[in-house]
């Protein structure tokens, strides 16, 4: 390990760390543009330039300087203060200083460092150059004259979102950034280019002169629109959410956030529920909580609690699934399930219905098999996690399930039907061979094969490809199932499940249908067939006038994520909370307060007085949600009916990416991708920008 | 010389055959070593760069076809519009500036009567500056397509013009015959030396 010396303090540091890098560890802030600790370096921008000694007489730059034994190094001497000064003047050259209608105002890294290194007038007097703006669709706005040419946005889209439609087209004075041909940049994580623009050059277009950071109030939060619990934080002015960025989480999210998460947060000013509905011949209208809640108890009382269902949504919380689980309890039902989308998870096995590689743990996985899983749309952010992986050499993935769908890192096709996973299970197939050679080899099993009707034959089958290959070893789990809704671990851990004798979500819609089922509470469910539940009573409550609240006979108005304290856990099985951002609109309130409430109304009432206590009660029903943002690994029991598999193909869980749940289909910005990334229309409309 | 830029591209068979010995060069997985020569290909064959031709060289290169087009733009030999049968490129850089580049323009502009940046109206002649050429000994001088001319004044310039547009075989290099790029007149030092025509391009 080399020892050196940075502004006199002496530093031990691993061979190949850069000079950048050690005086990092020592607290020294390196000004950098091009540098950035996740892309590859560049050195093309000249700003962390350091003295170093012994070494020719000149400056060097220091995020590409490897660290050697003896260096001396001067952050801050005169020579490297004057070099920065220069390259200060020189970027400033041709950089329109447009600040006052810049949107990176007041959080951009030029106008930073300018404060520190720029001059107070200009020696150039010629014609500054200018670029024009270049196309990159719904997201991203691009003003390219200040761009300073650092490619972090290159790097970015080629490298992590492996996407490389992004580039630097002529050289010196003619050098430009754009997108091939202008094309939209088509990746689930292109807002990120937005994070990582150190200038005003990439902004994003949605948020396009909406407010200044210092006017923003800051809350960090939890997303929930995919079941990756990415770590944001969310911007909020006057009580509305403005914009939602990403937060750093190591474990879960790195520093990256997906273009839904990011940018569907429109959509919760849009069609918001904001006042208890009844409906009163065929026709819904506004009424008062109490008529509501009288509603429901004309409808409930007497009522056997077989005849009463309910189903919870993707972004239930564990709070609201607590009390209704509860509620469903006092009133003697056992028709209650959390897998809307009728996914044929198995509630008592915890390994069974988790993400058990970690996120992380992809990180350290050797071979992947996908299973009716597209990363991709379902989680773009994990998506990454596994092309990082692919990167960094000795992986081999395979996948079964729809073929051709660019996942941005190579996949063997290995079939479209289950039949495939049958052979590898029972060790027929070369694949088997591949996984049982890697050390720590994985499964990614999507929605895409658990929400089939054979969905408990291929999760035990998948469970065979686990134990035949030497997926379950000390340490190591490479059982991973990846879910698509925030909500779902949570419901299952809170046994959101049918009880004994109890209807699944096919059997409560069928009973609706019947007329079996009466009663029907959708806790922010639209993803149900809403036309086919017969004459049953619906009772939505939920923050979205979305298809639930059309079918509904009694709307209870919810908060939406962005407004409430609410408990998620991840695909992991990491229980994270959200926190309150913004307020709710009019009457809407917090979910598992309308449960409480209601179960006043209808004599039952439940002892949840207050947040504490409904926790106290999450982590009665289940002790792993009474610590917070931990991974508690899952015993490998057993789980999955083995069965008979259809030959039918997989198919995917996820047909539009950008429209998968109220908020996003609520929202206009996720309309407009849909039209240009789903319906491939590239024109702008007159309403852009 | 023809096509618009969107227009897809293929080698003809002996084009082909050219590609294919360039990508032998290299190993197995390193096609994209093949982007430069095989750009330089395609030109030969169309006359420029369209984004037909950096497709192409994408597929077969199997490199991202941004890639292949920030490498296209990057260098200015690539020619990224339809230019003409004989593209007159001069240097215009300091020493061919000093050695009179100006007359060199002007005897072009005179001759063909377009400007730099212009084409005539038969495609024969299109016009560009360009950056030094690195033939400065020999300053001024002007290049089309692979040949150089050297040594020019205005009369040569636009004699050598002349015989282009008529079909003439012209001279290329020096104007004044000397061989490469040794001294007016001869060699100075190591005369006996080059007189065995041991080296150099003594002709
Ligand atoms: S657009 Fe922004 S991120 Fe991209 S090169 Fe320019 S300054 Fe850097
Ligand atoms: S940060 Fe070192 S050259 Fe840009």
């Amino acid at each position: 390990m080399p020892k050196l010396t940075i502004d006199g303090i002496e530093v031990e540091v691993p061979a190949g760390t850069t000079v950048l890098q050690a005086a990092e560890i020592l607290g020294i802030e390196i000004p950098r543009f091009c540098y950035h600790e996740r892309l590859s370096i560049a050195g093309n921008c000249r700003m962390c330039l350091v003295e170093v000694k012994p070494g020719p007489p000149k400056p060097a730059a220091s995020c590409a300087m490897p660290v050697a034994e003896g260096m001396d190094v001067r952050t801050d001497s005169e020579m490297a203060r004057k070099a920065r000064k220069g390259v200060m003047e020189f970027l400033l050259i041709n950089h329109p200083l447009d600040c006052p209608i810049c949107d990176q105002g007041g959080e951009c890294d030029l106008q930073d460092e300018a404060m520190t290194f720029g001059n107070d007038h200009s020696r150039y007097g010629e014609m500054k150059r200018s670029v024009t703006e270049k196309e990159m669709g719904p997201l991203v706005k691009t003003a390219m004259t200040r761009c300073i040419h650092c490619t972090r946005c290159v790097r970015f889209t080629t490298e992590v979102a492996g996407v490389p439609e992004m580039g630097m087209l002529g050289r010196g004075e003619h050098a430009e950034i754009t997108t091939y041909l202008e094309q939209a940049l088509d990746s689930e994580l292109s807002g990120n280019v937005v994070d990582l623009c150190p200038v005003g050059a990439l902004t994003s277009r949605p948020y396009a002169f909406t407010a200044r950071p210092w006017e923003l109030r800051k809350t960090e939060s939890i997303d929930v629109l995919d079941a990756l619990g990415t770590n944001v934080r969310i911007d909020v002015r006057s009580g509305q959410v403005l914009r939602i960025l990403p937060r750093l989480n190591e474990a879960v999210n790195e520093e990256w956030l997906a273009d839904k998460s990011r940018h569907a947060m429109d959509g919760l000013r849009q069609q918001r529920l904001d006042t208890p509905y009844v409906r009163k011949d065929g026709q819904l209208v506004p009424a008062s909580w109490e008529e509501a809640f009288a509603a429901i108890r004309a409808k409930v009382a007497g009522l056997d609690g077989s005849r009463i269902a309910a189903i919870a949504g993707d972004q239930a919380d564990c709070e609201a699934m607590t009390a209704l689980k509860d509620l469903m309890g006092v009133l003697g039902s056992t028709n209650l399930d959390c897998r809307q989308d009728g996914a044929k998870l198995d509630p008592t096995v915890r390994a069974g219905y988790l993400f058990n590689s970690t996120v992380e743990g992809i990180e350290s996985a050797d071979a992947l098999l996908l299973v009716g899983s597209d990363p991709r749309w379902e989680a773009p952010v994990l998506n990454a996690r596994i092309r990082k992986r692919y990167l960094a050499g000795g992986f081999k993935a395979g996948r079964i399930g729809p073929a051709g769908r660019d996942l941005t890192y190579p996949v063997e096709e290995l079939g479209v039907d289950p039949s495939v996973l049958i052979e590898i299970a029972e060790g027929r197939h070369p694949f088997a061979e591949v996984l049982k050679a890697a050390k720590t080899p994985m499964i990614i099993l999507g929605m895409g094969a658990l929400t089939r009707t054979d969905g408990a034959a291929i999760l035990a089958a998948a469970r065979k490809v686990a134990d035949t290959t030497g997926m379950v070893t000390e340490g190591w789990n490479g059982f991973s199932v990846l879910h698509t809704a925030a909500a779902r671990v949570g419901g299952l851990d809170l046994g959101f499940v049918p009880g004994s004798g109890g209807l699944d979500t096919r059997g409560i819609q069928a009973g609706c249908a019947s007329g079996a089922v009466e009663v029907l509470y959708l806790l922010g469910a639209d993803e149900i067939d809403t036309n086919a539940l017969g004459k049953a009573f619906v009772i939505y409550q939920g923050s979205h006038g979305d298809a639930g609240a059309h079918r509904a006979d009694v709307i209870l108005p919810g908060l939406a994520y962005t407004e409430k304290e609410a408990t998620y856990v991840n695909t992991e099985g990491r229980p994270q909370r959200t926190k309150v951002a913004g307020f709710g609109p009019g009457e809407a309130k917090e979910d598992w307060k309308i449960i409480r409430a209601l179960s006043g109304a209808l004599d039952k009432t439940l002892p949840l007085d207050s947040v504490h206590q409904v926790r106290a009660r999450m982590a009665e029903i289940n002790p792993v949600l009474g610590t917070m943002n931990a991974v508690t690994p899952a015993a490998w029991e057993a789980f999955g009916t083995e069965g008979p598999v259809d030959t039918a193909a997989f198919t995917t869980a996820i047909a539009n990416y950008y429209m998968t749940c109220p908020i996003s289909r609520a929202s206009p910005t996720m309309a407009e991708c849909t039209r240009v990334f789903i319906n491939g229309n590239q024109e702008r409309t007159g309403t852009d920008g | 010389m023809s096509g618009s830029a969107t227009e897809a591209f293929q080698f003809t068979p002996e084009y082909m055959e050219q590609a294919k010995a360039i990508l032998a060069k290299y190993p197995q997985g390193r096609e994209r070593s093949g982007v430069l020569p095989l750009l330089d290909l395609a030109q030969r064959q169309l006359g420029w760069v369209s984004t037909g031709v950096v497709e192409e060289v994408a597929r077969i290169t199997k490199t991202p076809r941004m890639k292949v087009l920030e490498v296209a733009t990057f260098y200015t030999m690539y020619k990224h519009s339809p230019k003409g049968r004989h593209h007159v490129e001069v240097c215009t850089n300091i020493a061919c500036w000093l050695r009179g580049s100006d007359e060199v323009l002007r005897a072009i502009k005179d001759e063909l009567g377009i400007d730099v940046g212009g084409q005539t109206g038969d495609d024969l002649f299109s016009l560009a500056e360009a950056e030094c050429l690195g033939a400065c000994c020999n300053a001024p001088m002007l290049q089309i397509g692979d040949e150089y001319f050297e040594d020019l004044t205005y009369e040569t310039t636009r004699d050598l013009v002349r015989k282009l547009k008529r079909g003439e075989p012209v001279k290329v290099g020096s104007q004044i015959g000397r061989s490469g790029s040794e001294p007016e007149g001869g060699p100075t030092t190591l005369a006996e030396f080059c007189t065995t025509s041991k080296v150099g391009g003594a002709e």
